[in-house]
């Protein structure tokens, strides 16, 4: 008999849908059918099971790689670890939150940095909370209560597929029984995106005037006059839209990375957290950063109750953490040729990295964690493979409003792999004895 | 097994009614046993020092989702280290400590039980991952309540059997420890920018008043007998002229008597209610009002308070009180933080300084010193600073120096800018008052532990007991005449023993026993129309789903259950 496991949790985009069911075989090992799951979220069920290695492989002088026992690539990582003067590791973006502990753990003991996929994405979001703070809610709170929704920046309908289904534009809940017909959507991009396919206004701003906009906003909703176009958006199209903004019951900006990494950066997201303070003085409005792996919200909250702070963390002072981005943030400790070995845990820095860093990062021991071959493992020195994250590993994820998700495992990891965090716990214990 | 004997150590034990008898304290595979029971002991001298339980803080945020984002916006909160020598893990953060910190700096403090403060249920696995990595001393969370619409469409039509049964279930879904309620009905109010203004403002849509929803939960948690009380921030918290609220929410309690199996005596808690105690129209006219409101609580023994004092500190303030963060934003201008959560709630988290220049914050400060002094029964009037609402925790030995010296009080009044318009404001200049160290264990364990219902396993040393002592570098008959010397002992403990264990010894983390994740766990009768009622709640409302909402067990670290029997 097949077993379908209900109440998944999808391990692809940071919308975290909970509902899926899976269908597994009767052995328990093969994965035959995903529902509910967007098609690329049901893409990494079934991707699962193949091009897996059950061993770490440790590049030969010959360029090759050869198949090492765990405990040897344990031994290699932490005498690698214990060898460097300031070893970085980065990533983190899809693998669970007891992961992330325990990577923290060995990063403490090494005396590494420690960096997560905000560090070329969200992070200048957080150089703006940090200045200005972050009005937000949860995304059921959106499904109940929104009747105003603006996406800046952002185009779920492909990085998000089921974002606007399960929370913004077309549920049905609690005060909002009308679902997608009761609501305004307001898309703000440069470009006529699938989304933007969906609103009922679309202002095109010109690309890397979005502060200007948002200015143009904060003056209208003030009572003040502006000129007659803003950031190529006409002045009564503005008005419009700041009116529909003040008359909202309840309404959510949700913003991308068009925002946070177009010209401005964390100058938009500062504004825009401003136009959503200045909102409520009249009504109710919410700022919502669109984030992108299913759990790179959770580094940057593990390492704020470990640490203080969200990404690019220093513990080489070993009874200090430090954090000061554009110092201690991978690509341009990369850049300055300052980290002597390179840790790369659940992501893929060799293709998400420009490739000057990439170089010179190669230079020293490069040892890549995940669970498939990726463009990362194949420039390594060392590919240790581990269970994958709401497929064969359960555990907690945050979602990208903060809120805890409760992964399960449907089928179990090859024999013997290990999960990040016993692999990170055994590098610890490995590490104390060296 | 393990076996100690705290020798010749003054004894300060108010649950068996020690004043500073110089006594031996047996201790045997983490218990206190008699000392007859012990074979061969390892000795531990305590000869010329003050020997107390572990002390039970009843109210702090110190893990969650609002102390994190409080952690995670601030990094100026990180810009100076700890002068401490550091713990095994790394120390930081100042009015929100990191999860290591905030374990470790309890313990130094002789302190081994913490209440979280507030837990929205729907981050109970954040909370619990926090709890986790929170070394040495045990915690429990309280779930909050107050604005939950269960519990508010229950409250309305008076179903409390229902309520009972939906507040079993979210205890257990959640690992929870007590009915918090914060801001009842205003809250709820935020969801739509508004507040609740008076207890009886009636809640938008839900059309029930504050004052119904707090006599509602107190008839449910006496319903079930849970071990502690309903644990309530008043409506109306830090405005001028408050008080009349605030008495408006302790005569609810008016007619009901606890009713629970774990030697609690009060139906209401009113925590940090130095923020409820305030008079005038404004901020210029703003004045104490502890009078009156220690005058009513100590007339009625059916209500605890703890302080909620000011520390003078630069401080972070969170709170499920959402409509109170967005004003303060209002007065302070600076960066606020808002996460309203589905159906549960909604927290606000903005910095505060409170200045020693600043009339209404030295004001706060008499106000909470006050509320100390004009307790009468220290058993009912506890100290904490709503870490780290009022000041961060680690200031409870500044607080203890200045409630058991008044030359320490005159020392630090001596700092503030408008001292005269402090003292024509408040009474703390008339009060001679001085805490003796027998009212200061009452306050800070036998107190907080009877109030929470967990006065058979922390709070005393009564043999049975979880071997939890706290040893001060305190001579009762030779008392140092420096008050800072008070301070001082009380930051850094001689001793602590958790469990039988030494963590501590002279101020500095030697071990790190077990911690444990204490919660309750009610039986209720099978009730299908709040099953019915989750079940439809959680298909239409709610964005996870009910089976993963309910925390799995393998996220709740070394747990302890109360066990509560609620079906009969």
């Amino acid at each position: 008999m097949v077993k379908k496991i209900e109440n998944v949790g999808c391990p692809f985009c940071g919308v975290c849908c909970d509902d899926l069911v899976v269908t597994v075989s009767d052995d328990g090992k093969k994965i035959l059918e995903v529902e509910n799951a967007c098609v690329i979220g049901s893409t990494v069920f079934h991707r699962a099971m193949s091009e897996r290695h059950t061993l770490p492989r440790l590049r030969q002088p010959d360029g090759t790689y050869k198949e090492i026992s765990y405990d040897e690539a344990i031994d290699y990582a932490a005498k690698v670890f214990h060898n460097a003067k300031k070893p970085l590791i980065y990533g983190f973006g899809s693998t669970n939150c007891e992961g992330m502990a325990a990577a923290a753990k060995v990063a403490e003991k090494a005396g590494a940095v420690i960096d997560n996929c905000a560090s070329i994405c969200h992070g200048s979001s957080f150089l703006a909370i940090f200045d200005n703070g972050y009005p937000s809610c949860t995304l059921g709170e959106v499904k109940n209560r929104a009747d105003v929704i603006v996406y800046w920046g952002a185009n779920p309908a492909h990085a998000h597929p089921r974002h606007m289904s399960r929370y913004s534009i077309f549920p049905r809940g609690f005060f909002t029984g009308k679902g997608h017909t009761g609501r305004k959507i307001v898309v703000i991009d440069p470009r006529h995106t699938d989304t933007a396919q969906m609103a009922d206004i679309h202002l095109q701003v010109k690309q890397g005037h979005d502060y200007d906009l948002f200015d143009a906003f904060r003056t209208v909703a003030r009572g003040h006059d502006i000129p007659a176009e803003v950031a190529g958006v006409k002045r009564e199209d503005i008005i419009e839209v700041v009116d529909i903004m003040k008359k909202a019951r309840f309404g959510t900006i949700f913003y991308g990375m068009g925002l946070c990494h177009s010209d401005g950066r964390n100058h938009n997201v500062d504004i825009a957290i401003s136009l959503t303070r200045d909102l409520n003085d009249f009504t109710k409005w919410t700022i919502m950063a669109m984030r992108g792996h299913y759990n790179i919200t959770g580094p940057g909250v593990v390492w704020s109750w470990q640490y203080g702070f969200p990404y690019c963390l220093d513990l080489t002072k070993r009874d200090i953490a430090h954090m000061n981005p554009g110092e201690t943030s991978s690509v341009d400790l990369a850049m300055r040729e300052e980290v002597d070995a390179f840790f790369n845990v659940g992501t893929d820095a060799a293709a998400h990295f420009p490739i000057e860093p990439v170089k010179r990062l190669r230079k020293h021991p490069w040892i890549t964690v995940d669970p498939h071959p990726n463009m990362a493992t194949e420039i390594s020195d060392l590919h240790i493979p581990v269970g994958i994250v709401g497929v064969e590993v359960p555990g907690i994820v945050y979602r990208m409003d903060n809120v805890p998700v409760q992964y399960r495992n449907v089928i179990d990891p090859p024999e013997g792999v290990p999960s990040d965090e016993e692999l990170f716990e055994r590098i610890y214990e490995r590490l104390c004895e060296l | 097994m393990s076996e100690l004997i705290v020798k010749n150590g003054f004894v300060f034990d108010p649950l068996q009614g020690i004043k500073g008898d110089r006594m031996d304290i047996g201790i045997k595979d983490g218990k206190f046993v008699e000392t007859s029971a012990l074979g061969n002991p390892k000795v531990i001298d305590a000869a010329g020092k003050t020997v107390m339980a572990g002390g039970v803080d009843i109210h702090s945020h110190v893990v969650g989702p609002k102390v994190n984002v409080g952690r995670l916006f601030r990094p100026e909160d990180k810009l100076f280290k700890s002068p401490l020598k550091r713990g095994n893990r790394m120390e930081m953060g100042f009015s929100v400590p990191s999860t290591f910190k905030t374990g470790y700096d309890y313990a130094r403090m002789g302190y081994v039980f913490v209440n979280e403060a507030a837990m929205p249920p729907l981050h109970s696995p954040h909370v619990h991952e926090e709890i986790r990595d929170t070394p040495i001393i045990d915690n429990a969370a309280m779930p909050v309540f107050g604005n939950n619409w269960f519990t508010l469409e229950y409250l309305k039509n008076n179903e409390i059997e229902n309520n009972a049964a939906y507040t079993a279930w979210l205890l257990r879904a959640t690992r929870g420890f007590a009915i918090k309620v914060v801001n009842p009905g205003g809250t709820e109010a935020w969801g739509w920018g508004l507040n609740c203004e008076s207890i009886h403002d009636p809640v938008p849509y839900f059309d029930i008043t504050p004052a119904k929803i707090v006599t509602g939960l107190i008839e449910t948690n006496e319903h079930l007998g849970l071990p502690h009380s309903v644990h309530l921030h008043c409506n109306n918290l830090g405005n001028p002229g408050n008080y009349v609220d605030t008495l408006d929410s302790l005569k609810l309690a008016e007619g009901y008597t606890a009713k629970n199996n774990f030697g609690r005596e009060q139906v209401l808690h009113i925590t940090h209610i130095q923020f409820d105690s305030y008079g005038g129209d404004s901020w210029r006219t703003f004045e104490s009002k502890a009078e009156e409101i220690m005058d009513y609580v100590n007339a009625h023994d059916n209500i605890t308070v703890d302080i909620g004092q000011v520390t003078l500190d630069e401080t972070t303030t969170m709170t499920a009180d959402g409509p109170f963060e967005h004003s303060l934003r209002g007065l302070n201008n600076l960066k606020w933080v808002n996460t309203d959560v589905e159906l549960e709630t909604a927290a606000g988290v903005v910095p505060y300084v409170y200045s020693p220049n600043i009339r209404v914050c030295t004001i706060q400060w008499a106000v909470g010193l006050e509320l100390a002094l004009f307790a009468k029964d220290p058993m009912r009037t506890f100290i904490s600073t709503d870490h780290p609402n009022a000041g961060p925790f680690f200031r409870y030995p500044r607080v203890i120096k200045w409630l058991m010296s008044r030359e320490a009080r005159d020392a630090t009044m001596k700092t503030f800018k408008w001292l005269e318009r402090t003292i024509d404001a408040t009474s703390i200049d008339g009060i001679d008052r001085e805490l003796t160290l027998y009212e200061i264990a009452q306050m800070t364990r036998a107190g907080p532990a009877k109030a929470l219902g967990i006065s058979n396993t922390y709070g005393g040393l009564v043999p049975g007991m979880d071997a939890n002592v706290a040893i001060y570098a305190l001579n009762p008959e030779d008392m140092p005449s420096d008050p800072e010397m008070i301070e001082k002992a009380f930051s850094q403990c001689a001793y602590l023993i958790k469990d039988g264990v030494v963590a501590v010894q002279n101020g500095e983390v030697v071990a790190e026993p077990a911690k444990r994740t204490i919660w309750v766990d009610v039986k209720v009768p099978d009730n299908a129309q709040v099953q019915r009622d989750i079940y439809e709640h959680f298909l239409r409302h709610y964005s996870v789903g009910v089976e993963n909402y309910k925390i799995f067990d393998e996220h709740v670290h070394n747990p302890r259950a109360i066990e509560v029997d609620a079906t009969q």
